[in-house]
């Protein structure tokens, strides 16, 4: 089984789904969405099957396939898998399916063509699914920027209020980035002898002047994307503006791409430069996770505030990423997950709130509670797996973050706790402001608040609930799939961990 | 006094040039002898049935590496590359040149010498049949380009130059709507392009100044001649730098690089948008041949003299390219700029001393061609009453009005913006990996900059058309007629498969990367 093409058959799949729905007819809008739900269902299975094949124990990268695409360059189409990759593949197979289904109603209000906003999910998918998959740098770059046109249309043409302002900006945001990164692309290409092939170039000895730029090339290409602190002003608005099921795929899967990149290309193809801009990027987390959840907190817009606790948590797996041991890359990895099913969680029930009252606002809220007790159950429920409540599975990966880090860097670790104490705030001040307390007279008046959840909502939340759930209290099936990956990371970096000390401080240990 | 000796004539290699030149003076006939209502038919087939020849031509001498007529014309890999090049997209433009269909009588005056703006002058723009003059001077032109991409001394490389100007100076003037405007970009065109030719004039007698006194050889100017004297002659090097200073002049000129740009966007959004089309794509193709000729192969020795001078002329073109599109608000002279700024990445390309910077350029060229032609085959699509609606804001909410186009030009604008899947971002590459080889990351770093502000424009287009809404004011797409239809898709299809598969090519390009001496 493990000889099929899972790589490339997983990522063509959505695209020949999406041509389908895009060519059904305009006027059964319903077929369209069965059909690109069925195909996403399809995705899934396949990818349950892929994982099942996975050998945790086996080779770093495993089914790897390899066809040429432009000789000239050295260009050609490789796939290939690694614990990391394997994990965020499944994160994308699991949340497409309950997105489309989440999303059933949504195009309907944009008088613009449904078939088409299911195709671009699907073609969202395919894309995703080949940035994780792609093991030649060319063809990453080539998914890296093609994910822009679909997530450009998805909130320029189905979004909310400003969706235009959004969408160039989010558009231009990661092209810029997306650019610097071609320079750097062609920079390695160049230095690595002309060949694409991420193995063939993390054996390349480069200069270390020149290592340095191409990691700042790659490192601002994905800071953009994840995004950190101070390259993140656009993700507030694409997230406020983007349709809840895109808005959850943006920031669940989407940004993931950049922690992936810096895990993937920056630390192994430049380890001298990661280990010499570590300090920088670790002070860039720290900022992040601080200073966003300081805004999270003053925030009055609840797609805008759940926008923000993720610039939060991207800080967190940056200082995971940049601590370089084994435990905090693993949480780093877990938090690239975790984060993924939580915040994809809460973007959704956001997103089923929000389409209810026809407001984001918070303060148009107030006692929901009341009217729609499930759907406000829920919602506390996100919020707490958002703020990392131990029992559900973001707790697990912070801790093993801040484990990881406090290990070799205290004060980064210390700052970093002040996070969780600002996490609880912004998240239960939300809660109660939405939710809780006396019930707002206006809401009684809007019909759709009214409505609790209906079971198609049931069904997109439930699976997410359990998997937060399940992963929080048995993670190992998971950590055992990332960890091999992480441990061959940090052995490309050349960091082993520090031996484990008993009474004496770090530094002693580490001398 | 010595006898005068007939240069031998290699007449197979020389076939495609005098196809089309031949092809013209029959094209004169045509007007004088066939009548009236079956002119245009017969002059689009003429025209396009000597485009086929010629390139049958060019492909059947793909072998040739000679110098003939006395080492005037360089039959070698490049120059066939690009008289391909030239002849497609010649095909092209001209059935965007021969379409009736999607303005009534065509794109092209029905009387050139009507006062703009009078009664007659509207009454002629109501659908009379426009000039079919037009097609003997475009074949002259596209003859002229065949020879300016094979000189081989720069007295001929001058002459082409003249053959391939003149006309196209006519041919913008012949546009059926906004007379005034056309005739402006003529005059402007016209008096600009003498100044360039004076120019270029000049550089060659300086340059033929600097090759007297070389032990062994007599002046002159071919090239073989020109670059011995580089590396020999006793006279002094200020005649060498300023006579390649001013053939530089003339060149960019032609090429639309900064600061010799200035006439390109009142010249593009003037003309004819079909001539438009052919100069974005075809001159460009022509000057740039004539830049690589004359920069490698007679000026090879003098390169680390003049790569400092054309790389700040590429920065300072992208730079202004890019920039100045921000502004725009007319789609022709949004793409006058956007090509400005592509002169600056082609000469990315020029300065790469290496095969494979040579042949990213002439894949660039190619590139770049196929997807000008097909923009400016939609911009001629999108009409009101009055013509051409080439005002940004009238473009609003066209994605909702004809999706079907407005999705090709979508295409095409992110092929512009370098977006991967499209022949925008390979040639990109093809141009930026072999500089950076070269040891030009200042260039490629250059480039990648200007990308990012041109982005914007393009950006804001598409926005224009998906994501505002249809105003009052917003045209209809005119369903176009075949010929437009075929030069349209082709051009797309093209923007695609060289950015999916640029495989064959690359691999065209590079095995005709090699010019003779």
């Amino acid at each position: 089984m493990s000889n099929f093409p899972f790589l490339s058959v997983l990522t063509v799949a959505p695209l020949v789904g999406a041509l389908v729905v895009a060519f059904l007819p305009r006027h059964r809008p319903e077929l369209a969405k069965q059909v690109a739900f069925v195909w996403s269902l399809l995705v899934l299975v396949l990818s349950v099957v892929m994982w099942v094949s996975f050998n945790a124990g086996g080779d770093r990268f495993q089914f790897r396939e390899s066809y040429t695409w432009i000789p000239n360059w050295g260009v050609s189409f490789t796939f290939a898998a690694d614990g990391i990759a394997l994990v965020m593949l499944m994160l994308i197979a699991v949340l497409v399916p309950l997105v489309i289904l989440a999303s059933w109603h949504d195009a309907e209000s944009s008088k613009r063509s449904i078939p088409v906003y299911f195709a671009l999910l699907l073609i969202l998918e395919s894309t995703m699914i080949g940035v994780f998959a792609a093991a030649d740098v060319f063809l990453f770059y080539v998914f890296f920027e093609v994910m822009l046109v679909p997530m450009y249309f998805l909130i320029g043409s189905y979004g909310g209020h400003q969706r235009q302002y959004a969408a160039v900006k989010f558009f231009l945001y990661s092209l810029v980035g997306g650019l610097f990164m071609l320079a750097a692309v062609i920079g390695l290409w160049v230095v690595g002898g002309k060949t694409f092939d991420w193995q063939a170039l993390s054996q390349v000895d480069i200069s270390t002047g020149t290592e340095r730029w191409l990691f700042l090339g790659f490192f601002l290409a994905f800071a953009i994307k994840a995004p950190f602190f101070p390259f993140h002003t656009w993700l507030p608005d694409a997230g406020g503006a983007a349709p809840a099921g895109a808005a959850a795929l943006l920031v669940g899967v989407l940004d993931k791409v950049g922690t992936f990149g810096i895990l993937r290309y920056c630390l192994p193809l430049f380890p001298e430069a990661s280990k010499w801009f570590a300090p920088w990027a670790l002070a860039l987390g720290v900022i992040g996770i601080i200073y966003a959840a300081l805004l999270a907190v003053g925030q009055n817009d609840l797609k805008r505030l759940v926008s923000y606790t993720s610039i939060a948590h991207f800080g967190f797996i940056g200082v995971g990423i940049f601590a370089f041991t084994t435990q905090a890359g693993t949480g780093a990895v877990l938090y690239m997950l975790n984060h993924g099913l939580a915040t994809g969680l809460l973007f959704l029930v956001v997103g089923m709130l929000i389409s209810r009252r026809g407001s984001s606002l918070i303060s148009d809220f107030g006692g929901a509670g009341k009217l729609v007790p499930v759907l406000a159950g829920v919602l506390f429920f996100a919020g707490l797996a958002s703020l990392a409540l131990p029992g559900t599975a973001p707790f697990i990966s912070e801790f093993l973050v801040l484990i990881g880090t406090f290990t070799v860097n205290k004060p980064v670790a210390v700052i970093a706790t002040v996070g969780i104490i600002l996490a609880a705030a912004y998240v239960l001040w939300m809660v109660q402001r939405t939710t809780q307390g006396t019930l707002n007279p206006a809401l009684t008046e809007v019909d759709g608040m009214r409505r609790d959840l209906n079971l198609r909502e049931k069904v997109v939340v439930a699976p997410l609930i359990a998997l937060i759930v399940l992963l929080g209290f048995y993670p190992k099936p998971v950590t055992d799939v990332i960890n091999p990956a992480v441990q061959a990371t940090m052995d490309d970096i050349g960091r082993t961990d520090p031996a484990p000390s008993v009474g004496g401080t770090v530094q002693e240990a580490q001398r | 006094m010595t006898e005068l000796k007939l240069p031998s004539l290699d007449y197979a290699a020389l076939a495609p040039i005098m196809i089309m030149l031949g092809t013209a003076l029959l094209g004169v006939l045509v007007e004088a002898f066939v009548p009236r209502r079956s002119r245009h038919v017969v002059q689009l087939t003429l025209a396009l049935l000597a485009v086929l020849a010629a390139l049958t031509m060019v492909v059947l001498n793909a072998d040739d590496r000679l110098v003939t007529a006395g080492q005037a014309i360089a039959v070698d890999g490049p120059t066939l590359f690009l008289q391909g090049a030239i002849l497609v997209l010649a095909a092209m433009a001209l059935l965007l040149i021969g379409d009736r269909t999607v303005e009534r009588g065509g794109a092209f005056v029905a009387q050139a010498a009507v006062t703009a703006e009078s009664a007659d002058d509207r009454k002629q723009a109501e659908g009379r049949n426009g000039l079919t003059e037009v097609y003997p001077l475009i074949t002259f032109a596209i003859g002229g380009m065949l020879i300016f991409v094979a000189a081989n001394d720069l007295l001929t490389m001058f002459i082409a130059l003249e053959v391939f100007s003149l006309p196209l100076y006519l041919l913008c003037a012949l546009a059926r709507r906004r007379r005034l405007l056309s005739q402006e970009a003529a005059m402007k065109y016209f008096l600009l392009g003498a100044y360039a030719s004076a120019f270029f004039l000049f550089g060659v007698a300086l340059i033929y100044g600097f090759t007297a006194g070389v032990p062994g050889r007599s002046a002159g100017v071919d090239f073989a001649t020109v670059n011995a004297a580089v590396s020999e002659s006793p006279a002094s090097q200020v005649l060498l730098f300023a006579g390649m200073a001013l053939l530089a002049i003339g060149l960019l000129f032609k090429a639309a690089a900064a600061p010799f740009h200035v006439w390109t966007p009142d010249v593009y959004q003037g003309a004819p948008t079909p001539i438009t089309g052919f100069m974005a794509a075809c001159t460009k193709v022509a000057a740039f041949g004539a830049l690589l000729r004359v920069f490698h192969v007679a000026f090879e020795g003098g390169g680390w003299d003049f790569t400092p001078v054309l790389g700040a002329v590429a920065v300072l073109t992208m730079l202004v390219g890019a920039v100045l599109a921000v502004t725009q608000t007319d789609i022709k002279r949004l793409l006058a700029y956007s090509s400005i700024a592509n002169a600056g990445y082609l000469l990315v390309g020029v300065l790469a001393p290496s095969r494979d910077g040579l042949s990213g350029t002439m894949f660039y060229l190619v590139a770049y061609g196929f997807s000008v032609l097909a923009a400016f085959a939609v911009v001629t699509l999108v009409r009101d009453a009055d013509g051409e609606a080439t005002h940004l804001s009238r473009w609003a909410g066209l994605g909702r009005r004809s999706p079907f186009y407005a999705g090709l030009f979508t295409f095409i604008l992110l092929a512009f913006a370098g977006i991967p899947l499209t022949s925008g971002f390979t040639s990109k590459f093809a141009v930026f990996g072999p500089a950076l080889d070269g040891g030009q990351a200042w260039l490629v770093i250059a480039g990648v900059l200007t990308s990012m502000v041109l982005a914007f424009p393009y950006l804001r287009v598409v926005v224009m058309m998906w994501l505002s809404e249809p105003g009052e004011s917003t045209p209809t797409v005119t369903v176009p007629g075949g010929l437009t239809s075929a030069a349209l898709m082709v051009g797309v299809l093209a923007t695609l498969v060289l950015g999916v598969a640029p495989g064959p090519l690359l691999d065209l390009a590079t095995g005709a990367a090699e010019f003779v001496r």
